[in-house]
């Protein structure tokens, strides 16, 4: 049947499934081993994430070759936003569990744990935030906005700008502006992470602010981990992008996988600006 | 028709068990006999939801099975065509919005008055532990008085190995004792894990957060022993920490107040005191049996992995501080608690004792009083 | 379930499917909705079973008081790993299944809108359900923390409870990817003139059930990874000590957890909602109404979560807030009830089997609807919280309730599945015996719940000895009946009276129109709809 003609298109039968699903449990339950410390928790979850790599570059790799075969149509187009809209959401909502615990002890528990009533229980507790809690002994310095939070602020912002300056480059059939723009992007948010693996080793070593500085620490670390993973995955799939783009791939009018990528790094990026007003600033 | 004389008499026989036992049996259906006016209000809260629900429910259902039976196509009723009419839709969306607002303003008014603990003639503070309660008199008559509260349950009768006794699983050593008429705030808390502190004739309910206290209050109306339960699934003995209040008149709860702070003067000045191998280990006993048993068991195999043996254990048999120090201060995260704050110098210097020397460890130290209080700064 | 391989009856198609690895691998590989629809139902049922025999091991020690057949630790494993299994492994998966087999179909469609993910959704689950049931043998055994997982129950724990925890994240993957596929597929694969308020109510249901889950699956993610990090890595989101809650976990697990109950419940709305329009023969009562009514409880369900919470102490105002807004789901429930009751007045009735069981639904989830109510009324919750009356009201609304609409699903759409018929009679007997046992099982539990036993505990005080005993008899009965359902189902894939196209009088949709047993391709061009043919 001719696929292109036909509205519909549904691919062949595949393994990439099963094989992903054989790299989750396995990093599962790597995880537990090697939280557990017990045997070779490392080694199979090293195992996973090989078997997750080749799941990922098997399976986009069919995605990508069905994509510049001319498989897609309007209507799978339409679909793959609507699938990346809904996954985006369903990002939103991974963080709204964080920002609802920070919220929650901001407002809620660390106040009550200072209230009168709490008193019989933790008699000289004050509540002002950023705070470890109660029972925690050690000094430790919070982390500013100003200096490297409102550096890398600003970095993401630019990069969001270059990023589109490179749609429009894409769009104009610019391909030179594509590249330039999608390889400044890629610069900015590497340079992100830098500056964030750099600010983490300051916090532990300088600042004694540790995951395990109470909640305070907690909720930093979560947030900004999260954060900062998901501008690894992020600069992954630009990278991809940027390959594809050398490839040759990507018309004016079909350009999905980087318009995909482009909201994601959006995505990114806003929720980085909530984490800029309410964990640094604040 | 053909039932045959056998199998009449058999059905006989089994309606004939039944309804012995049924007749002999409990059967409780409903809330328990109310003891303060806020259980009185639940009841009635309760009826009256009931008497809305089961009107609604039988009006609704009126309706269905009259169609079922009336609109069947084997009475060879043909079906009509029409599928919708606003009006009605209206109408079953207005009324039942009136009818829980009316529901609505006797539990607000309930809940009003639930939540007011202002005002108590007595504070007393609930502790929940893995797996008993420990309870503090703060405020009022009786300030100063603090006990822990067991299970008395023998371990055979759980087992089945002897029969049950009359309050099976709702006994504890020693009970709540409050006045009767007097508005009682009880306070929740606890150190290990989310209990929750509940006697149904009371109608007080109150979780018991770790690092947090809650309270609520109840003021009964009437004499008499009340019994409830841990409400809150807290681990292995969830089912086992049963709460036990006895209200009793003003005289004797100004007796039995009396008793206590007797008791406590006694136990209070054994901080230079010291015992013999022999008491010791006799006491260490009881305190083991009492705390340490439901992880530990009694022949301190534990229950590995869970709970590690303390029979041969590394720690019951080397220098004594850190055994003394894992006791008094538990493991964090683990369920090991700690007993500085439940148990007194005497008690855990008997334990630790028993410990070191029961079972196959017989290394014949013997801790003091003394060395507790040592151990504690 | 359907276990033949149709090969392009009716339908024309050239290479790009004729290639199909056969065997083993066919199922592993495929990419078709209805494999994957039929894998999901088989899981489901599987689960079922498993998480039905550890509900029996929970009724047997609860025969009698004292401590019979069970430790106490591993009743608290019991009743997790049963809760868990249920609502993630059976219940669920099961919709998902229907979802799959049917969507498609009944709007026209060729197949899921990411074929290729849909498979992936459904393979994820073994892993998670291997590493649920294997934490139950692991040193310490599985977590005893009850489905609620409260810590700091929870971070006591062993590696049982860390294996629970990465199963919720792979079964929350593949929650969401699933969602997502319906979600596509329901906006963007309908066949071109059925707009969505043309679309069959099963559809409408479960564009919002997708939506929920796409939405609170990520919180629930959350929750547990803050376990595993309290757990693994000294964090203190749940510990007083460095500033956190225990009640921060409850918040945000019941902001996921509520929500999930209607995850549960609408997709069973859905298929109620073709059940009785189609036996009684008449159309569906007051659509739009229905449609407005699934998206305000979906709406209302995600600010009412605290009525799980009303004795941890939060501040009254809460609990009045919390109050309010609960029973106002009543309202939308209740205008469901009243259509369905609508649809059937005047109608032209017959009672197969997937009527009664759609009957049975009614009935019961009304009751179980109705004890919620009292439940969400505080001053009297606070007596119910952690009693045997919660377990009764929510097996009503679960077993009564979603469990008893998906066996009418199957009964309704079983011809379609395998071509043929079941057996009425047998199918009859598996529907009565099911619903005399279930009241004899769970209804007692609402006497018990009263009278005060709590729920959660593996030995009671004697006076609650008699309804445990009724219950735990209905409970063997009502898992004694399921075998009758595996063998109907068993005898009406393995053959029977041949299925005709429409072996329903009164059903209506695309998915009728279509052969049985519905070809392995169906709809490779988008069907032209009439305007004369309204919504299912
Ligand atoms: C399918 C799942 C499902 C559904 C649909 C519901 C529906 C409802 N539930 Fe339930 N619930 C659960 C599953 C479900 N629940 C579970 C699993 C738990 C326990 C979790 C745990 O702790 O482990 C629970 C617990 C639970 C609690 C907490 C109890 C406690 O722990 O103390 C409460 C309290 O408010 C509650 C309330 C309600 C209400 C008000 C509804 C309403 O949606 C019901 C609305 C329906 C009707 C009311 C009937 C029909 C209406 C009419 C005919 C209209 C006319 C009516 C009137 C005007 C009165 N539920
Ligand atoms: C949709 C979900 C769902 C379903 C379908 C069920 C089905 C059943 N449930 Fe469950 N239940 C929950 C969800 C569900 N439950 C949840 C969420 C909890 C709370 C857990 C917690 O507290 O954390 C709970 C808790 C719970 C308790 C309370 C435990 C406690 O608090 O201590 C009990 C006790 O009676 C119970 C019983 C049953 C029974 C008898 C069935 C029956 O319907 C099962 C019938 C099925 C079978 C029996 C299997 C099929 C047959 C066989 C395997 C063949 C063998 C059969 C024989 C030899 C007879 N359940
Ligand atoms: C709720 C269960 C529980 C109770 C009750 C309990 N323990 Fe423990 N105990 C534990 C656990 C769990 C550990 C292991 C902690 C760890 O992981 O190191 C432990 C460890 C110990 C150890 C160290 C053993 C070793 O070899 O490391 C000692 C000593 C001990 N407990 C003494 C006591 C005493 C004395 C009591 C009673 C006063 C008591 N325990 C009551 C659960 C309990
Ligand atoms: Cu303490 Cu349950
Ligand atoms: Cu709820």
């Amino acid at each position: 049947m001719n696929q292109q003609a036909s509205r519909y298109f549904v691919p062949n039968p595949s393994h990439y499934p099963l094989v992903g699903s054989a790299a989750l449990f396995l990093l599962a339950s790597g995880a537990v081993l090697w939280m557990n410390k017990i045997g070779a928790g490392p080694y199979v979850v090293l195992t996973g994430f090989a078997v997750l790599l080749f799941m990922l570059f098997g399976w986009f790799g069919r995605v990508i070759d069905e994509s510049e075969g001319g498989k897609y149509n309007r209507q799978v187009d339409v679909s793959f936003r609507w699938g990346m809209s809904w996954f985006i959401f369903s990002e939103v909502m991974f963080f709204a569990a964080f920002f609802g615990a920070l919220f929650y002890v901001r407002v809620l528990s660390v106040p009550d744990l200072a209230s009168a009533e709490q008193q019989l229980l933790w008699p000289d507790f004050k509540a002002v935030w950023p705070s470890a809690g109660p029972k925690f002994a050690e000094q430790f310095t919070p982390m500013g906005a100003a200096g490297i939070p409102l550096i890398n602020t600003l970095l993401l912002l630019s990069s969001g700008a270059t990023l589109t300056w490179a749609h429009w480059g894409l769009l104009a059939g610019k391909r030179g502006q594509l590249k330039i723009g999608l390889m400044l992007t890629i610069a900015l948010g590497l340079l992100f992470l830098s500056l964030q693996v750099y600010e983490y080793v300051h916090a532990y070593q300088e600042l004694n602010l540790k995951l395990t500085t109470g909640v305070y620490g907690s909720t930093f670390f979560m947030l900004t981990g999260f954060h900062g993973l998901h501008v690894t995955i992020g600069a992954t799939m630009l990278l991809v992008i940027f390959f594809r783009v050398m490839a040759g791939h990507f018309k004016p009018d079909h350009h999905f996988a980087f318009e995909a990528v482009a909201w994601y790094w959006h995505f990114v990026d806003v929720v980085w600006l909530f984490l800029f007003v309410v964990v640094y600033w604040l | 028709m053909g039932i045959n004389k056998k199998t009449q008499s058999c059905l006989a026989g089994i309606a004939l068990m039944v309804w012995s036992r049924m007749a002999l049996a409990a059967w409780e259906f409903n809330f328990q006999s109310p003891a303060t006016k806020a259980a009185q209000t639940v009841i009635d809260l309760h009826n009256l939801m009931m008497i809305i629900i089961v009107v609604i429910f039988i009006g609704v259902f009126a309706v269905m099975f009259y169609s079922v039976f009336k609109h069947r196509k084997s009475r060879g009723h043909q079906a009509a065509q029409f599928h919708d009419n606003t009006m009605v839709e209206i109408a079953w969306t207005v009324v039942p919005l009136l009818i829980l607002v009316a529901m609505a303003w006797p539990a607000t008014k309930a809940l009003l008055n639930m939540r007011d603990t202002s005002q108590a003639d007595i504070t007393i503070k609930a502790t929940g532990y893995q797996w008993k309660w420990g309870y503090d008199y703060l405020k009022g008559e009786g300030e100063g008085i603090k006990f822990m509260s067991l299970t008395t349950t023998p371990a055979d009768q759980i087992r089945g190995t002897a029969a049950k006794g009359g309050n099976y699983l709702l006994e504890v050593d020693r009970h709540v004792v409050v006045p009767v008429g007097k508005k009682i705030r009880m306070l929740t808390t606890a150190t290990d894990v989310i209990h929750s502190w509940w006697v149904p004739a009371l109608a007080v309910k109150q979780d018991a957060i770790p690092g947090y206290v809650r309270d609520t209050w109840f003021k009964a109306e009437k004499e008499g022993i009340f019994r409830g339960q841990c409400a809150e699934l807290c681990g292995k003995d969830h089912a086992f920490m049963p709460i036990v209040v006895e209200v009793v008149s003003a005289e004797k709860y100004s007796q039995w107040v009396g008793e206590q702070k007797k008791q406590m003067a006694a136990a209070a000045d054994e901080g230079g005191k010291t015992y013999s191998l022999n008491e010791l280990m006799s006491r260490g006993e009881k305190v083991y049996a009492a705390n340490c048993v439901a992880c530990h068991q009694a022949n301190g195999k534990g229950l590995p992995p869970a709970f590690p043996a303390l029979d041969g254990s590394k720690l019951a048999k080397g220098p004594k501080k850190d055994h003394i120090a894992i006791v008094l201060n538990g493991k964090p995260n683990t369920a090991m608690a700690a007993y500085g704050g439940q148990l007194g110098d005497g008690d855990i210097a008997a334990v630790v004792t028993y410990e070191r020397n029961a079972w196959g460890n017989k290394t014949g130290d013997m801790v003091q009083p003394a060395d507790i209080q040592a151990a504690r700064k | 379930m359907e276990a033949t391989h149709v090969h392009g009856a009716g339908h024309a198609h050239g290479d790009d499917h004729s290639h199909h690895p056969k065997g083993i691998m066919r199922w592993i590989t495929t990419t078709n909705h209805k494999d994957i629809g039929t894998m999901y139902l088989w899981f489901s049922f599987a689960m079922f079973m498993v998480g039905g025999a550890m509900a029996l091991i929970i009724r047997a020690e609860l025969f009698q008081p004292g401590l019979q057949y069970v430790e106490p630790e591993f009743f608290n494993q019991m009743i997790t790993l049963h809760g868990l299994i249920m609502v993630f492994g059976a219940i669920m998966p099961a919709f998902v299944g229907f979802a799959n087999w049917m969507i498609p179909m009944m709007i026209g469609a060729p197949d899921m809108a990411f074929a290729r993910m849909n498979n992936w959704s459904f393979w994820l689950l073994p892993p998670a359900g291997i590493l649920l049931t294997a934490s139950m043998f692991v040193p310490g055994g599985a977590a005893g923390t009850g489905w609620t997982l409260y810590p700091p129950l929870s971070i006591q724990m062993g590696i049982g409870m860390d294996m629970a925890i990465f199963a919720v994240h792979i079964l929350g993957m593949s929650s969401i990817m699933g969602s997502i596929n319906i979600v596509t597929t329901i906006l963007n694969l309908r066949a071109p003139g059925m707009t969505l308020m043309r679309m069959p109510m099963f559809c409408w249901t479960w564009l919002i059930t997708g939506y929920l889950l796409i939405a609170v699956m990520p919180v629930l993610a959350g929750a547990v990874t803050m376990i595993l990090t309290d757990r693994h890595f000294g964090t203190s989101f749940f510990s007083a000590a460095g500033g956190g809650d225990p009640v921060l976990f409850q918040h945000i697990f019941w902001f996921f957890g509520h929500p999930e109950v209607y995850i549960i419940a609408l997709p069973a709305f859905g298929v109620v909602s073709h059940v009785i329009p189609a036996f009684a023969r008449k159309p569906l009562f007051g659509y739009t109404s229905m449609v407005y009514a699934i998206a305000s409880i979906a709406l209302i369900s995600f600010i009412v979560w605290a009525h799980h919470m009303y004795v941890v102490g939060m501040p009254v105002a809460g609990q009045l807030y919390f109050m309010y807004a609960t029973i106002l789901i009543a309202v939308p429930t209740g205008v469901k009830v009243f259509n369905w009751v609508a649809t059937m007045w005047r109608g032209s009735m017959t009672f197969e089997t997937p009527m009664l069981f759609a009957l049975g639904f009614l009935f019961l989830f009304t009751i179980g609807g109705f004890t919620g109510l009292v439940l969400s009324n505080t001053a009297v919750d606070v007596q119910l919280q952690d009693t045997y009356y919660v377990v009764a009201h929510f097996h009503y609304v679960m077993v009564a309730g979603a469990l008893f609409s998906a066996f009418a699903a199957v009964y309704y759409w079983l011809p379609k599945w395998t071509g043929h018929m079941y057996d009425e009679t047998l199918g009859k007997w598996h529907f009565w015996l099911s619903l005399i046992s279930f009241n004899i099982a769970f209804f007692p539990q609402h006497f018990l719940g009263l009278a005060g036993m709590p729920r959660r505990i593996p030995d009671y005080a004697l006076q609650f000895t008699d309804f445990n005993q009724v219950s735990t008899f209905g409970a063997f009965g009502f898992g004694l009946s399921q075998l009758l359902f595996l063998y109907v189902v068993l005898k009406t894939i393995r053959g029977g009276e041949k299925a005709a196209a429409k072996p329903w009088e009164g059903a209506t949709g695309l998915e009728w129109t279509l052969p049985s047993p519905a070809p392995y391709h169906t709809f490779e061009e988008p069907p032209v709809l009439s305007e004369a043919k309204g919504h299912a």
